[in-house]
């Protein structure tokens, strides 16, 4: 894993001796690729150039970590429990941050103020029940660390914090305990990592199909803590929907339900006070979790439609209908575009034909204006049957609204695409881009007006405030329900010229936050609050609300050991 | 309560650097070259970036089909329990009686009368070219809202003859139902872009809804500016109006909803060196009745075609951003949890927001309003009546110029002409209300001599009131530093506290007939001061406020250029004391006040021929009404009105310096 940036080491994008750009690694599908369009795309659309480069630090500089605040009883106590930790200041460093991109930029080029100074890593319940008993005892402060993937600044230690910051590492409590094929559940340690699950469920021929953007990454105790939703939820369901059991330790005790069944009127759900509770209140260590047979069949998919505004009445109907396959995305016109840019060097003359022949068909025969265009991604899933069958039905509303079936593979790169994105902002960084995505739930009604809104509030927050280059603002409806839609925004800027990018960014960031809750949009849809949304919370959830979830933590947690000062 | 940080900052800096742009005369083109060819050239408006082009039919029935229009319709029809169908038919007919149907060949055809019509009436249309410029870069931003001042029907056949040279879309106006009244002419507005609202509606939520969702569904798509006046109608004394708030909440509201990015409001300020409704106005203020609009009486009205109606100004103001005066100002939750298209009531915070924001716009106008040399003489003249020496005119008028410009008055006086020279222009052009007789000039009031008392009051009645339609332009410049000389004078201490305390009496009684931005008395105070400080006429210190020795000139004539208003409201209030014991409508108020006045005039008791003007009398009315001293109660028929003896008579001893202002003092002073 990279220290200072997304992912793998060995994936990456780069500018090759020819000055094409290209993916390296072979873990994706990309991988090896080059990427003829997609330089030319960087320039126009940042006005970045090859030329204005700037470097990261090739490795941290040990001598910038804080030392470590570790009192001698409370290793003495650790070293009894025989649970494995370390004061290395690369471990440290690694587990004091997620992935915002101010957190990022600090890797590149400074160092945090305050990091974890112990990290230890449990290995079952009874770990973390032990290291929460010793916390408490020598009044330490515990942060849990799952994947590493949180975008809200929930991992970042607490400037003031005095005490002792101990990371506790789920990452070793990997282990699936059983799984249940007549009630179709497994009982999961919470340290899993997503592909991990996936892999080993399908062993015995079962999966969750909870598949988060970051599933490489990110860990089931932390979809639980942050309410994730997953990309093929239309079918699966998001982490509330999955979740059948929860065991948590906190300094109150452990907290469980007394049975494993699908819907209990026992009072407010406690999974609820859980689920989005950021690691404020405790370590989810055990979770038991819906699983289904692997689906026989997998068929990717794309629609062209004329313009946004009829794609997203076209989701809106897919919605009414209750016929939304596993997944069905659509991206605007500017995401279209950077999809395009970031289309493989075609082997073939013929398959380079053939891409002709289908620009044709769609600009000029059906007079799609390719600035204006955009495009929907579909994943079927389940019996072959049935999905040929649903797939039928989903295009059929798609032509009622001027869409064109624009093929499988056009489908498919979509969603690789949005695996390998994520790599893209090392590479931004590299060449004075910086970037970000944040997310909203939206009414349908004001789904289009959020969309143009936002999109426009950064363009002029951005002129603004300097910003030379016009800035990269584009959207996409990744997730439809009956009654709304998640809405992903992705931002980037040129920040040449700009002395102090990381705090443009935020208060344009914050700018767009404000502009999408202005137009009647949620904080958050799945990314959860940390510390970087939590000035609004007050505002989304009422002064009432937040004081129902202060009297849960202050009983839960009196001394605040759990002092991450996420949420609340 | 949410500070007006914003609003009074931007009040304050203005003071301090005002720049304005050159004037451009359109005339002058058009009396180069042919008018049909200017008629017919092309014309390729610059449109909203954002635009779904549109036929005015289309919008009709996108309005019709709305789900805002169709909720109201389902609910109406369960209430009455008749069938939808009939209610949507109903409708229609708003949505046809209401509609514009806006047309090129109209537009050309205007375009080539008005061309003449203009070239005939007045001699030169002046305009802030950059004001067109800065307008054209917002058409195509975001939806834009044309707000100009109200003087004269011309104003809106102007505004869109000037949108049309300069190649920018035409505006849609909302006008009165009234002109519908006229043959042809009505059919023919029209077809220029005028849309038509009752008079009132408030009750008809058929009517409201349909007219709302109207005027929204142009806004949003950004099909046109929309163009209406806030004064919402023309101004008879050519003082700027207390502002209506409806169609302004209504334009505002999509962008509270989100449904546009932003939105342009575009404060317009036009002023007439000669109102071509001059004397109409004055005999409609003295209670003989305004002609109903019709064709036959325009066509009679065309006798004023030889007639010489001076230099128009038009200027065009910076356009205001909508999302800037509301960002940090409002609270959008309500928005966000009921649906958009269910009618909803606007929280007070709203209604709050809206009035600020109608004021602002009228004080921007009210700050771009160029003055004519005449309008200082017409405010001279009126203190020095019966007659006045030429050369001391002159003298005054400069110095008048002086003062009104060290006020942030817009004076629009030529480099080169010499005062004599711009007095005398001013009197050619206004011959029907002054003169210069022996080296005097006095008011023209012919045939005055002859005919029964009443007469005489009446001629000279009007005469007045015509004359005092141009001093009324200077008004709004000095009323604040007026206030604080009024209140020097009522007070008759230089107590700070107690001046301010008079002052604010003073403000809140003339809140209907001058403009302050709401709640800032101390504001309007201190500005009041600071102008008086900086022309050396008063000196302040921590405590006191006093006239200098120089400055007792400033002050006197400050003081007496609202002398007219404060006999009036006395004279008007006295009646109110005296006359009615009983329970009142508008229609006996206005007739019984003015024979009341008419006879003290008769008497000669009094000069304040002021007080007859029905404008006048209605908002002394409204200002007692605010002030709790008259009750306002809803009738099936309009309004009736109760006097409270005790409240009018403590402010009639206040007004006439008898008891000292009752009032908290102001904490901050």
């Amino acid at each position: 894993m990279k220290w200072n940036g997304w992912g793998y080491n060995d994936s990456k994008f780069i500018f090759n001796k020819k000055g094409q750009a290209e993916f390296t690694g072979k873990r994706y599908r990309l991988g090896g690729m080059v990427l003829p369009t997609f330089k030319e795309w960087i320039e126009k659309t940042f006005g970045a150039s090859l030329e204005h480069k700037t470097t990261s630090r090739a490795s941290l500089n040990v001598n910038d970590v804080p030392p470590p605040i570790v009192n001698e009883e409370f290793l003495q106590d650790l070293r009894a429990t025989k649970i494995s930790y370390s004061q290395d200041a690369e471990d440290r460093v690694f587990r004091a941050h997620g992935h915002c991109l101010h957190e990022i930029f600090v890797l590149r080029e400074g160092m945090f103020k305050r990091i974890p100074d112990i990290v230890v890593w449990p290995v079952c319940h009874e770990d973390v029940v032990k290291i929460v008993e010793l916390a408490c005892k020598h009044n330490l402060c515990i942060i849990p660390f799952g994947g590493g993937t949180s975008v809200s600044s929930a991992l970042e230690c607490p400037e003031e914090e005095k005490r002792t910051i101990v990371s506790l590492d789920t990452s070793q409590m990997n282990r699936i305990l059983w799984i249940d094929e007549k009630n179709l559940t497994a009982c999961v340690e919470a340290g899993i990592i997503g592909q991990d699950l996936e892999k080993q469920l399908s062993e015995s021929g079962f999966c969750t199909g909870h598949e988060p953007d970051s599933m490489e990454f990110s860990s089931l105790g932390g979809w639980v803590a942050t309410r994730a939703s997953g990309m093929k939820k239309n079918i699966y369901g998001n982490i509330e929907d999955l979740v059948i059991h929860i065991k948590m330790v906190t300094p109150r005790g452990i907290v469980e339900k007394n049975c494993q069944v699908p819907r209990m009127s026992t009072g407010p759900d406690i999974h609820h006070f859980i689920m989005g509770s950021e690691g404020t209140l405790g370590v989810v260590t055990e979770v038991t979790i819906k699983i289904r047979p692997l689906p026989e069949y997998q068929k990717y998919g794309s629609v062209v439609f004329p313009n946004f505004e009829r794609g997203v009445a076209c989701l809106r109907e897919v919605a009414k209908q209750r016929c939304a396959p596993a997944s069905i995305r659509l991206v605007d016109n500017a995401q279209f575009q950077f999809g395009h840019a970031l289309k493989p060097q075609v082997a073939s003359i013929f398959t380079s034909f053939l891409d002709g022949l289908k620009k044709f068909y769609i600009t000029k025969f059906k007079g799609f204006d390719p600035n204006i265009l955009c495009v929907a991604t579909l994943l079927f899933e389940g019996d072959r049957e049935k999905v040929l069958q649903h797939e039928k039905q989903v295009y059929d509303i798609a032509t009622k609204f001027g869409g064109l079936a624009a093929g499988e593979d056009n489908g498919q790169r979509g969603y690789m695409l949005t695996f390998v994105i994520a790599y893209l902002r090392d590479l931004g960084l590299d060449y004075y881009v910086i970037g970000e995505s944040f997310e909203t739930s939206v009414p349908w009604d004001r789904v289009l007006d959020l969309c143009r809104n936002v999109k426009e509030r950064i363009v002029r927050e951005c002129k603004e405030k300097g910003v030379q280059f016009a800035p990269f603002s584009t959207c996409r409806v990744t997730q439809t329900y009956d009654a709304g839609a998640c809405v992903y925004f992705y931002f980037a800027f040129n920040y040449r010229g700009i002395s102090d990018p990381i705090h443009v960014y935020e208060e344009i960031e914050r700018a767009a936050r404000e502009e999408i809750l202005a137009n009647g949009g949620s904080l958050s849809h799945h990314h959860g609050v940390g510390k970087l949304r939590k000035r609004w919370m007050k505002e989304s959830i009422s002064d009432v609300g937040l004081g129902m979830l202060r009297s849960v933590k202050e009983y839960v947690d009196p001394n605040n050991i759990f002092g991450n000062k996420n949420l609340l | 309560m949410v500070p007006h940080s914003l609003f009074v900052c931007s009040q304050q800096k203005e003071l301090t650097s005002k720049k304005r742009d050159e004037f451009e005369d359109i005339l002058e083109e058009r009396r180069l070259s042919s008018d049909l060819r200017y008629a017919m050239k092309c014309y390729t408006p610059v449109i909203y970036k954002g635009l779904s082009p549109c036929k005015p039919n289309a919008i009709k029935s996108v309005v019709l089909q709305s789900e805002q229009v169709q909720y109201v319709i389902k609910q109406l029809a369960k209430e009455m329990g008749e069938s939808p169908d009939i209610i949507q038919e109903e409708a229609m007919e708003i949505l046809d009686e209401m509609g514009h149907s806006m047309q090129l060949g109209t537009v050309r055809f205007f375009a080539f009368t008005l061309s003449k019509i203009f070239k005939q009436l007045f001699q030169r249309v002046c305009v802030n070219e950059e004001g067109m410029q800065r307008l054209q870069r917002a058409i195509q931003e975001h939806p834009v809202v044309l707000l100009p001042s109200h003087r004269s029907y011309v104003d809106f056949l102007m505004l869109s003859y000037l949108l049309y040279t300069y190649d920018l879309a035409l505006p849609v106006i909302a006008a009165g139902i009234d002109f519908l009244g006229m043959k042809i002419v009505g059919e023919l507005l029209r077809r220029a872009g005028a849309f038509f609202m009752r008079r009132s509606f408030g009750g008809n939520r058929l009517y409201w809804a349909v007219f709302a969702e109207y005027v929204k569904t142009m806004l949003r798509n950004g099909y046109a500016p929309i163009e209406f006046f806030l004064e919402g109608t023309r101004s008879r004394t050519a003082k700027t109006l207390t502002p209506k708030f409806g169609l302004l909440s209504i334009v505002m509201e999509p962008f509270f909803k989100r449904e546009v990015f932003d939105t342009y409001l575009v404060p317009i300020s036009i002023s007439y060196e000669r109102i071509l409704e001059e004397s109409l106005y004055a005999y409609e203020l003295l209670g003989v009745p305004k002609p109903k609009e019709s064709t036959s009486g325009l066509l009679k009205a065309r006798r004023i075609l030889s007639d010489n109606f001076g230099t128009i100004h038009i200027y065009v103001g910076q356009p205001v951003s909508l999302r800037t005066l509301a960002s940090g100002r409002i609270n959008l939750c309500p928005y966000n949890l009921v649906p958009r298209h269910l009618p909803q009531k606007p929280t007070e915070d709203i209604q709050e927001f809206v009035s600020d924001v109608a004021y602002k716009m009228e004080l921007l106008q009210i700050e771009n309003m160029v003055l004519s040399p005449w309008v200082l003489v017409a405010a001279v003249l009126l203190q020095n009546l019966p007659a006045i020496d030429f050369e001391l005119l002159i003298e005054k008028t400069v110095w008048l110029k002086g003062l009104t410009q060290a006020f942030g008055g817009f004076i629009e006086w030529p480099d080169n002409l010499c005062a004599k020279k711009a007095v005398m222009s001013g009197l050619t052009l206004h011959s029907n209300i002054a003169r210069l007789v022996d080296g005097h000039v006095v008011l023209n009031d012919k045939g005055i001599e002859d005919g029964a008392v009443g007469e005489i009051v009446f001629k000279r009645a009007l005469v007045i009131l015509m004359c005092s339609t141009y001093r009324n332009q200077l008004l709004n410049v000095f009323v604040r530093p007026s206030l604080v000389a009024l209140a020097l004078q009522m007070t008759r201490s230089f107590r700070k506290e107690e001046v301010y305390s008079s002052f604010s009496f003073l403000r809140d009684i003339f809140s209907d007939e001058f403009i302050f931005f709401p709640g800032i008395s101390l504001k309007d105070f201190e500005e009041g001061c600071f102008l008086l400080t900086k022309c050396d006429a008063i000196q302040t210190t921590q405590q006191e406020i006093y006239p200098t020795d120089k400055g007792s000139v400033v002050v006197s004539f400050l003081s007496a250029m609202f002398r007219s208003f404060v006999e009036g409201y006395q004279l008007i209030f006295r009646y109110l004391s005296k006359e009615t014991k009983e329970a009142f409508t508008e229609k006996q108020f206005i007739p019984g006040v003015r024979s009341f006045v008419f006879q003290l005039l008769e008497k000669g008791t009094t000069q304040c021929y002021e007080a007859l003007s029905s404008d006048m009398q209605k908002n002394a009315l409204a200002a007692l009404v605010q002030l709790g001293a008259v009750k306002k109660k809803k009738m099936s028929n309009g309004f009736s009105y109760s006097v409270n003896q005790e409240a009018i008579h403590k402010i009639l001893d206040v007004f006439d310096a008898r008891t000292p202002v009752q009032k908290p003092m102001a904490a901050r002073l």
